[in-house]
């Protein structure tokens, strides 16, 4: 079933985006599909409304950090109810310029989803209507959850006392 | 002022209306939580609101990048204190995606029973409360003894009542003993009577509907943009069901119902989760009346902690328990995304691993953020009161919504 849907996006993102540079690939059970920042937008909007595909519903949004350090990610997953098909949009930005268009002109609900991937990664989502903090202490001027912010741990000698306020 | 002056009065349409902020929480009594809530009223009349969370975050994301897999499950009991099992079995259930372990049948259907008293305890706590915010107290003290029932066979399984813990990586640890059977059986008998008596208290209650119908409710199309799931989103009428859309831990061999509503207010939301009360209880019938014999737990020494009696005397078992406990097991690279049905909607753990010992990243989906950043559209109009009921109805619980 997931390869299907797998094969079947692709194809439709293919004809739709000739010239879009794109991976995609099968991960477990959910189709996965790494797209460029620019495009990602116009690649959620199609998902969104073509009457075949239909992902109108947006379950999950998130960010992450590449093991390097110099990338962020951030990772959208679909859903089509009806179909009951699901899919992975994933896309990468670079940390020292980390801005990507938002998403809350799709899905209403990616408003604080978006917000709390900018509280803790602080990637920059051009357009959001109010991309402030959300869960942590709006004075705070790191973005914890990089991977540059370790936890605490009692054996080692490098960390800052600075960061954990000390 | 002199008194002349005093009698001069702007024309109606050039003076400005003064608001009252309004600062309900962080701690107040009728929200059942850590939030705040800085209200605009007119009046008694809700004109704009703005929630505040983030009282209660405690980092989770950030710790389960430093503990091995099996040390995970605790802060998974944190998320949605009031069904800690059902979050415990999402996560175990994702890391045996990733590491594609193969669990017997008779722990699916025990892990099904188990996650199944949880969801009820979970709307015991949401209805009961709804009761009580109408000024019913009389439901709230009648109902919530049979939740402590629902803990004590918790109790009887794992030996905690609220932060569960309740099975490991690969299914259950020990075959649950005759007491607990035991009490479950006596649960599924005797609480029906008791949810008919409530349903009875409440279900018609001329004071009860009247507070409730139209209060806070939300369109199913509202609702999906919002991404609403689970009994919130049922009750505005979108028949959509993790464990029926993609079924996890043999829910495909159980026959249910899936409760809608139609109009998404309270009442409606009220409604769903005690018909999914009635139709949790079938489920576990079904399980009872068809439980496999078998293992309790897949064959899986790498993440499996073997018996103690085993350890002391066999030099295998002792190696993988010294693995296990250290973190020092390996598990594959690999991204997992897997989402059960919570008592509030679809839970998901989205699992990113680079082969190490700990997730490289570990979130969460949780239902209850996402569904209180529609708590200011629906209650914009509204009364204080109803602001109150509405917030209780969504189940919004804030060990959840702050992670």
């Amino acid at each position: 079933m997931s390869k299907e849907i797998l094969d079947k996006v692709n194809e439709k993102l293919k004809i739709q985006f000739p010239d879009l540079q794109m991976e995609a690939e099968l991960l477990y059970d959910f189709p996965v599909f790494t797209v460029d920042h620019n495009k990602v937008h116009d690649v959620l909007k199609f998902l969104k409304e073509d009457t075949d595909l239909n992902f109108h519903f947006l379950t999950d949004l998130t960010a992450m950090q590449t093991a390097d350090e110099k990338q962020l990610g951030v990772i959208y997953h679909l859903h089509n109810m009806p179909k009951n098909m699901r899919v992975r949009v994933k896309t990468f930005v670079d940390i020292s310029k980390p801005e990507i268009p938002t998403a809350t002109d799709l899905w209403v609900g990616a408003n604080w989803m978006e917000r709390e991937s900018y509280d803790f990664y602080g990637v920059r989502f051009k357009g959001h209507p109010n991309l402030t903090r959300i869960l942590n202490v709006d004075e705070m001027d790191i973005f914890p959850l990089r991977k540059e912010y370790p936890l605490e741990d009692q054996v080692r000698e490098d960390k800052e006392d600075k960061l954990f306020g000390r | 002022m002199s008194k002349k002056e005093n009698t001069i009065t702007p024309p109606a349409d050039t003076m400005e209306k003064e608001y009252t902020t309004l600062n309900l929480g962080p701690t107040h009594p009728a929200t059942h939580g850590i939030f705040q809530n800085v209200l605009k009223m007119d009046g008694e009349i809700i004109h704009d609101a703005v929630p505040t969370l983030g009282y209660i975050h405690r980092a989770f994301e950030k710790l389960a990048e430093r503990r091995p897999y099996a040390q995970i499950t605790p802060i998974t009991d944190r998320l949605n204190y009031c069904s800690s099992p059902i979050n415990n079995m999402g996560w175990h259930m994702t890391v045996e995606k990733l590491i594609k372990a193969e669990i017997p049948k008779r722990a699916e259907y025990m892990r099904v029973i188990v996650m199944e008293l949880s969801r009820i305890a979970d709307h015991i706590i949401c209805n009961t409360i709804i009761g009580q915010d109408t000024g019913a107290t009389t439901g709230f003290l009648y109902l919530f003894q049979w939740r402590e029932h629902i803990y004590d066979i918790f109790e009887s399984i794992c030996g905690a009542r609220l932060t569960t813990n309740i099975c490991r990586i690969g299914g259950f640890d020990v075959e649950w003993t005759k007491v607990t059977w035991d009490r479950i059986h006596a649960f599924i008998k005797d609480f029906p009577a008791a949810l008919n008596e409530f349903n009875k208290l409440l279900m018609r209650n001329k004071i009860f509907m009247d507070r409730t119908v139209d209060c806070g409710p939300i369109s199913g199309e509202r609702a999906l943009e919002y991404s609403f799931t689970g009994p919130n989103l049922r009750a505005a009428g979108i028949d959509y069901d993790v464990r029926v859309a993609t079924p996890y831990s043999s829910y495909q061999d159980f026959d249910f119902k899936i409760p809608v509503g139609t109009s998404g207010d309270t009442y409606d939301r009220f409604t769903v989760r005690n018909e999914e009360m009635w139709q949790s209880l079938e489920i576990i019938k079904q399980a009872i009346k068809n439980l496999p014999t078998g293992p309790v737990h897949a064959d899986i020494p790498d993440f499996f902690l073997p018996p103690k009696q085993e350890v002391y005397n066999n030099m295998e078992a002792l190696i993988y328990h010294f693995k296990i406990v250290m973190g020092e097991t390996d598990v594959p690279k690999g991204e997992v995304y897997h989402c059960v049905e919570g008592g509030n909607g679809e839970l998901g753990f989205y699992l990113i691993s680079d082969g190490g010992r700990t997730p490289f990243r570990l979130h969460f989906r949780r239902p209850c953020f996402i569904y209180y950043q529609a708590y200011p559209e629906m209650i914009k109009g509204g009364l204080l009161s109803d602001a109150i009921l509405t917030m209780s109805s969504m189940n919004v619980i804030a060990g959840e919504l702050d992670a």
